[in-house]
């Protein structure tokens, strides 16, 4: 990653943003994440919600493990699967930080816009 | 507030704000097409941008530089892929080095303008950001070209 001081920003700690866009690239990992984002969910149980096997929801949990979208804990013969709010949060922040930087231009143009009405000056 | 719709889409990494105005089309390509007028609103007030070229032909280029409170310059660059005044407007968007030409090891964005006239005089126009990949977003981020830093947390609250 360059890093560049000529301007200063408080940037999100996005971990591995590759991994976190890929993870959530899959419908049913993106699925996985909103579930144990309200509570924690064995995989077995995340398995029957889904139209594939038990093997196929353990390899999309790992997934979603590696980008640290959820993390994974062992209850006896159990595995519970719980989202991270943070990481979400990150990646959505990234998008709405160019979301905050356009309404902040349109806010301007919004202005500029204003101020010739204003003046009944509509070039 | 104008803006009627923000679509942000993790997956295809972009963004399409949406905003109405009461004035009319042509006067909306203005802000695009009079350098005058884009350096007006390209730039916050705290890093306000200062057009050098401006030619919005395809395969043209506008170049720019943005000066902040330190006296600091920052350089980008827009390359023109398509134009049809007043309706479309397609164009890269990346950094420049300190002589204005583009920096090679520096992302691009894909910023897609679209103008519709309303029947009421007014006019539409949608704003679509594309980025290459997650570290581009994350290295463009990083390089604090705007000043759009603050996190709007509430919106990010409510989807949680």
């Amino acid at each position: 990653m360059l890093i560049y001081n000529h301007m200063v920003v408080d940037t999100l700690e996005l971990p591995d943003g590759d991994r976190v866009f890929q993870a959530l690239a899959d419908a049913t990992r993106r699925d996985i994440v909103m579930r144990t984002l309200q509570g924690e969910q064995s995989v077995s149980v995340l398995a029957r919600s889904y139209p594939m096997s038990f093997a196929a929801v353990q390899k999309h949990v790992a997934v979603l493990e590696r980008a640290g979208l959820v993390t994974k804990r062992r209850r006896g013969r159990e595995q519970l699967v719980q989202g991270n709010v943070l990481t979400l949060r990150s990646v959505l922040g990234l998008l709405e930080q160019f979301e905050a930087m356009w309404r902040s231009r349109i806010e301007r143009i919004d202005e500029i816009l204003a101020e010739e009405s204003d003046e009944g000056d509509t070039k | 507030m104008t803006v009627t719709s923000i679509r942000k889409d993790p997956a295809a990494l972009s963004m399409t704000i949406t905003t109405e105005f009461d004035s009319p089309i042509g006067r909306v390509w203005q802000l695009w097409e009079n350098p005058r007028q884009l350096e007006r609103w390209w730039g916050p007030p705290t890093y306000p941008a200062t057009v050098v070229d401006h030619d919005l032909t395809p395969g043209g280029k506008v170049s720019y530089f943005m000066t902040g409170p330190d006296g600091g310059q920052s350089r980008g660059y827009w390359r023109v892929l398509a134009v049809d005044a007043p309706y479309r407007l397609d164009f890269e968007n990346g950094f420049a080095d300190d002589d204005g030409s583009p920096n090679p090891n520096m992302p691009v964005m894909v910023i897609q303008v679209v103008l519709t006239d309303r029947p009421d005089g007014g006019t539409r126009m949608a704003i679509e950001t594309t980025f290459p990949s997650p570290d581009a977003m994350t290295q463009i981020l990083s390089m604090g070209i705007e000043e759009g830093m603050t996190l709007a947390v509430s919106q990010i609250d409510g989807i949680l």
